[in-house]
């Protein structure tokens, strides 16, 4: 459709010369006017397509890619209440984002949270916000984020996967978003907000696509959950193999599917940014899958299938950052080094320190997403991305292989906020929901599977 | 009559079936059981984390038959499921005080 557009166009501005020629100039001008909207009219059709695809790229990450990617990994008795906490979190983070959580990230207020301007999605139409993204209506931009908003908080029940209580978990959700996403939200994307690179962050710090937002801060939560609820009943005592490896695959590439969508769209427009990041995006999943299977190989004798699926997850973790900022070939590199490093993490750190992060939420995001934010500090060049701007509107450099090594601190600034605010943030809200609801199922409700005592469901009646 | 309890490898199941029934044995109740006697098992890693899987898969015949054939039966049994590695498994054979078929009340002997 757009390259008919451009023929149409081009045709037409090869016909100008005969008009100049019978008319007078005050008409050419008008044509030529008439012409630039065609042409933005174009594009904005262009960009609106491709965005509102990535929303629903980045959705089908969670369900069912997440729920599938998780529950896999879960032992049968509690495969169905693993795919609850994604697909609960689609139902309770859409509400809260159209009620308030849109307008406390995303609206102007201070530079650590936004205000009530966009409260049940006020002024959020058809029309572009020139801020953040001018060639599409507003509401698809609010839409693309709340998909963002809606996984974060769902890759952190990884972490309590198999011993938290369904009532608690909502509770814990509700008061994260509030405490935790929407703030960080706030300071890395939303107009004002003290980490924003292209909106006057007093302390820019590149996050292209949420490396510091959605994977620090829930990998970081993860790990807080994880230590606050205690290991699982029988934990380094009784097998607890993953029940269906073969779901968890289909879920796996189900990811990276989907984060074309969370990181190419990222570029907020179907422009050669967003191919940037899509390749990107692809190259950092393939050599991080590479580089786990390679680590693996060389420790274990043998390559994994749970091996290669978690290395792409964290290699498509540790781009996520970088994706919109670097060239294909450190995002190779970038990819490659997640790869060995989360397989390190997982398998030598957490046998080491002995926490129970169930299903490596942060092994994968928490390690993985702090380890993409710092390279991204190292990779980012503004050839690909001219992000930073002086004050005269000239462009600056990136990262440190760019002339700018500054960036690294501020990249480290920006990673300590989101581990702070996410440990912080998880704590409280973890002690609040377990003084209402209580954390833990009780140990009978543990043994006989959350499927059963959660939710009166089993999910396999093969005999049926 | 007897009981004849036999745990074989669930791939000879097959031949075993076929074998008992070239001799004019039909009935016989089989469950997919886990167990081993000598076989070793076997190691799977998930992330690091190792298993060692001890109980294997197998399967388990239940045949009650005529005192007077059980030889033959165990013979052809044995032969059927042998591969001659360890892990081809067990017979046992135990005493039955009595057979009914529940369609039509026979007892003995007359309702195998």
């Amino acid at each position: 459709m757009l390259k008919r557009i451009c023929l149409c166009l081009l045709m037409s501005l090869c016909c100008l010369p005969l008009a100049l020629q019978a008319q007078a100039p005050a008409t050419v001008d008008e044509k030529l006017k008439v012409l630039e909207e065609s042409a933005k009219a174009a594009q904005s059709a262009g960009d609106n397509a491709w965005m509102l695809v990535s929303c629903a790229l980045v959705l089908f990450m969670t369900g069912p890619g997440l729920a599938l990617f998780y529950g896999g990994l879960v032992r049968r008795k509690n495969v169905l209440a693993t795919m609850m906490h994604s697909f609960a979190l689609m139902a309770l983070v859409t509400i809260l984002w159209a009620l308030v959580g849109y307008s406390l990230a995303f609206s102007e207020g201070n530079p650590f949270v936004g205000g009530f301007q966009y409260a049940f999605l006020h002024g959020v139409g058809t029309a572009p916000n020139v801020d953040y993204a001018p060639t599409i209506p507003h509401l698809t931009f609010m839409a693309f984020q709340l998909m963002f908003a809606i996984i974060t908080p769902a890759l952190i029940s990884g972490a309590y996967a198999e011993r938290m209580k369904f009532s608690t978990m909502l509770v814990y959700t509700t008061l994260w978003m509030l405490v935790v996403y929407f703030p960080m939200a706030h300071m890395v994307w939303g107009k004002g907000g003290l980490l924003n690179a292209a909106l006057g962050g007093r302390i820019p710090c590149l996050d292209f696509a949420g490396g510091t937002v959605v994977h620090i801060t829930s990998g970081v939560s993860a790990l807080v959950a994880a230590l606050v609820l205690g290991p699982r009943a029988g934990y380094r005592e009784e097998p607890m193999k993953p029940h269906n490896l073969v779901l968890s695959v289909i879920g796996a590439c189900m990811l990276w599917f989907g984060w074309f969508g969370f990181n190419a769209g990222s570029a907020l427009n179907a422009s050669g940014l967003a191919s940037s990041a899509f390749v990107a995006t692809h190259f950092g999943a393939a050599a991080a899958a590479a580089g786990w299977l390679l680590a693996e190989w060389w420790r274990n004798g043998k390559a994994s299938m749970l091996g290669g699926i978690s290395g792409c997850v964290a290699g498509l973790v540790a781009i996520t950052p970088a994706s919109g900022f670097v060239q294909p070939m450190p995002a190779l590199l970038i990819g490659f080094l997640a790869g060995m490093f989360c397989f390190f993490m997982v398998t030598f750190v957490k046998m080491k320190l002995g926490y129970d992060d169930a299903l490596d939420a942060f092994g994968v995001h928490g390690a993985g997403g702090t380890l993409g934010a710092l390279l991204t500090g190292i990779f980012a060049v503004s050839a690909v991305n001219p992000i930073l701007k002086s004050a005269t509107g000239a462009t600056l450099p990136s990262g440190l292989i760019d002339g700018n090594a500054a960036q690294l601190g501020n990249q480290a600034i920006g990673v300590l906020i989101a581990i702070t605010l996410g440990a912080a943030g998880s704590f409280v809200c973890l002690k609040i929901a377990g003084a209402l609801c209580g954390l833990r199922p009780n140990a009978e409700e543990e043994e006989s599977g959350l499927d059963l005592s959660m939710h009166g469901e089993e999910g396999y009646n093969l005999d049926a | 009559m007897k009981k004849i309890e036999a745990v074989i490898q669930p791939f000879k199941l097959e031949d075993v079936k076929n074998a008992l029934k070239a001799i004019g044995i039909d009935g016989m109740t089989i469950t997919e059981v886990r167990g081993h006697g000598r076989q070793k098992g076997h190691k799977e890693v998930y992330r690091g984390q190792e298993y060692q899987v001890d109980l294997l898969p197998k399967m388990k015949l239940e045949l009650i038959v005529a005192s007077a054939r059980v030889e033959e039966v165990v013979q052809t049994l044995s032969q059927a499921a042998r591969t001659g590695k360890i892990g081809d498994g067990k017979i046992f054979i135990s005493t039955v005080e009595e057979a009914i078929r529940i369609r039509n009340d026979e007892r003995g002997e007359a309702a195998l």
